[in-house]
C-alpha cells in the first residue's frame, strides 16, 4: 500500500437552502480499504457519497481522488475520472428502457470500447461472476426480482473495471438471506478485483461483513473512525447508541432538542 | 409589504425559471452539434416520435379538413362564394391548421412522454447512473430527442398532416358537395404556393424543437417521486402548447406579415 489515500477528503461543507447537511467532513480511504461510512437518515452519507461522484457539488472543502483534486472538474477530466469509479445504488437505478446485458454494459457501448457483441459477451461473464446465468442477459429490468436487480447492478458497477467502487444501501429492502448473499458478493468481488470500496449503509451485518475500517457521520461530521474490530468498543456513546439500535442515548436527545 | 414580497418572490421565481431554461436550451443545443452522436438512440426516437405519430396525426387533420370544407361551403354559400373553397381549405390547412395541429398532437404525445420518461429516470437515479457510468445525459437523453422531433416535424409529420387534411376536404368537396374532382384538384395545385409550404415546415421545426425541449427540460429537473413526475408531464405539455400558439403567431408574422 502507498501513503497516498485513494480517497482523501478534508473540510467537506455542503448545504441545501438553511439545512446544513455536511458541515465539516474529513476522511480518508487507502487504496484497497472498504470503507464503510455509517449513520442515521439525514446524517449526510448519501450526501458525501454524491459529493464525491460528482453528483452534487460542495460549498467548500476538498475531495482528492489520488492525489488529484476532484472538486470543480468538468468535461473531460470529470470524465476520465469518473472512469475510475463503479457504483451500485441502493435502487439498483437499472435502465428500464434496455435488456439486463446493456445496461450492464452500457459504460462499454456508450464509449465506444467494445461492439454490441463483445458487449453481450463481456455482461454475460460479469452476469455469471455475479451468480447470475447468462438467460437473465436479455430479460428486463422490471422482470428482475429485488436481489437479482443488486446482482445486475453490482454486475454492471464492475463491468468497466473501476478502480473504486461505491455502495449506497446494497442491502435495503432485501431479506437477510439474500442481504447476506449480497454481502458476500461485494466481499468476493471486491478482494479478487483489489479494488477501493466506500459502502454506506445503517445495516450493521452489512457492516461486519465488508468493511476493513468504518466511519461514523453525524450532524454532517465524522465523528468516530476505527476499524471493523474496534466498533464494538468505541468507547464513542453515539457509536455504542447507533450499533445497538438503543432509543436511548445522545443521538435521541439531539433530536427530542431539535 | 407581504404583498410587494409575494410579487418579488414571484417575479424572482419566473427569472430563475427562465434563466435555468435558457442555459438548459443552450447546453442541449451544443450537444446537438458535438461528438459523441448516439446514431441508434437517435432513429429510435425518430421512429417513436415521427412514425408511430402518424396515425393520429392524419386522423386529426383528416376530420379537420372535412369539417373545415364543410363550414367553408356553407359560410361560403351565403356570398355565392363556394368556389372558393379549395383554396380556402388548402391554405386554412397548409399555413395554419396542419402545423398547430399536429403540434399540439405531438405536444400531448411526445412532450409528456418525454417528460414522464426523462423524470422518471432522474427520481429513480437512472440519470445519476448514467453520469457514473461516464456518459452524459444530454448526449445520451436530451439531443437525440430533441434532434428527432425537430427533424420529424417537418419533414414527416407535417407534410402528412398538411396533405390528409386537404384531402378531408377534397373527400367531403368531391363526394358531398358536389365539386369536380379534376377542377378542385386544379384549384388547389394552382393556389398552393412554396412559401405557403416553407411557412409550414418552419412552423414544425419550430414546434418540434419547443415540444421536445420543454419535455426534456420539465422531466430533467422534475423531484419528489411519482408526484413530481406528474407535475413535470403536465407543465410540459402545458407550456409546449403555449410556446406552440406564441411560435405560430411569430413565424406566420415573418412569412406573411405585409
Amino acid at each position: 500500500m502507498t501513503n497516498t489515500p485513494k480517497i482523501s477528503i478534508k473540510g467537506l461543507h455542503k448545504e441545501f437552502g438553511p439545512k446544513v447537511v455536511l458541515d465539516s467532513v474529513d476522511l480518508d480511504i487507502m487504496p484497497g480499504e472498504s470503507m464503510v461510512i455509517i449513520g442515521g437518515s439525514g446524517s449526510g452519507k448519501s450526501v458525501t457519497l454524491k459529493c464525491i461522484l460528482g453528483l452534487l457539488h460542495p460549498d467548500r472543502g476538498s475531495i482528492k481522488v489520488d492525489g488529484e483534486e476532484t472538486v470543480g472538474l468538468r468535461g473531460k477530466n470529470r470524465k476520465r475520472l469518473q472512469r475510475k469509479f463503479g457504483m451500485l445504488f441502493q435502487g439498483g437505478a437499472l435502465f428500464d428502457s434496455l435488456p439486463v446485458w446493456e445496461n450492464i454494459a452500457f459504460g462499454l457501448i456508450a464509449e465506444g470500447k467494445a461492439t454490441r457483441k463483445e458487449a453481450m459477451e463481456i455482461a454475460i461473464e460479469n452476469l455469471r461472476s455475479v451468480g447470475l446465468s447468462p438467460d437473465v442477459a436479455k430479460l428486463s429490468p422490471s422482470e428482475l426480482s429485488g436481489g437479482m436487480q443488486k446482482r445486475v447492478g453490482l454486475a454492471r458497477a464492475i463491468a468497466n473495471k473501476p478502480e473504486i467502487i461505491f455502495f449506497d444501501e446494497p442491502t435495503t429492502g432485501l431479506d437477510p438471506i439474500m442481504a447476506d448473499v449480497i454481502n458476500e458478493l461485494i466481499v468476493d468481488r471486491v478482494k479478487e478485483m483489489g479494488v477501493t470500496a466506500l459502502t454506506i449503509t445503517h445495516d450493521m451485518s452489512s457492516v461486519r461483513k465488508i468493511a476493513d475500517k468504518v466511519a461514523m457521520i453525524y450532524n454532517g461530521n465524522i465523528i468516530w473512525t476505527g476499524s471493523r474490530n474496534d466498533i464494538d468498543h468505541s468507547g464513542n456513546a453515539y457509536v455504542e447508541q447507533f450499533i445497538h439500535g438503543k432509543a436511548e442515548g445522545p443521538i435521541q436527545m439531539d433530536l427530542l432538542k431539535a | 409589504m407581504n404583498f410587494l414580497a409575494a410579487i418579488g418572490r414571484i417575479v424572482f421565481e419566473f427569472l430563475q425559471a427562465t434563466g435555468r431554461l435558457g442555459i438548459f436550451a443552450s447546453t442541449a443545443i451544443s450537444h446537438m452539434f458535438t461528438a459523441p452522436f448516439y446514431f441508434r438512440s437517435l432513429i429510435k426516437q425518430m421512429m417513436t416520435i415521427g412514425y408511430y405519430s402518424l396515425p393520429v396525426v392524419g386522423l386529426t387533420t383528416l376530420f379537420t379538413g372535412a369539417a373545415l370544407a364543410l363550414n367553408i361551403y356553407e359560410g361560403g354559400s351565403r356570398f355565392n362564394a363556394e368556389s372558393a373553397l379549395p383554396s380556402i381549405v388548402l391554405i386554412g390547412m397548409v399555413r395554419e391548421l396542419g402545423p398547430v395541429l399536429c403540434g399540439l398532437i405531438v405536444a400531448g404525445r411526445v412532450s409528456a412522454s418525454m417528460a414522464a420518461e426523462i423524470g422518471t429516470m432522474r427520481v429513480t437515479e437512472q440519470i445519476d447512473a448514467m453520469v457514473t457510468l461516464s456518459t452524459d445525459p444530454f448526449k445520451y437523453l436530451i439531443a437525440p430527442r430533441i434532434i428527432a422531433t425537430t427533424l420529424m416535424m417537418p419533414f414527416m409529420l407535417v407534410i402528412v398532416a398538411d396533405s390528409i387534411g386537404v384531402l378531408g376536404g377534397f373527400l367531403i368537396a368531391t363526394g358531398k358537395l358536389g365539386f369536380n374532382s379534376g377542377n378542385y384538384m386544379t384549384t388547389t395545385m394552382d393556389f398552393l404556393e412554396t412559401v405557403d409550404i416553407y411557412a409550414s415546415m418552419t412552423k414544425a421545426a419550430v414546434f418540434g424543437f419547443f415540444i421536445s425541449l420543454m419535455g426534456c427540460y420539465h422531466g430533467y429537473y422534475s423531484k419528489g417521486g411519482a408526484q413530481g413526475v406528474g407535475i413535470a408531464t403536465t407543465n410540459a405539455v402545458v407550456s409546449a402548447c403555449m410556446l406552440i400558439l406564441l411560435t405560430n403567431y411569430m413565424v406566420t408574422e415573418m412569412f406573411f406579415s405585409s
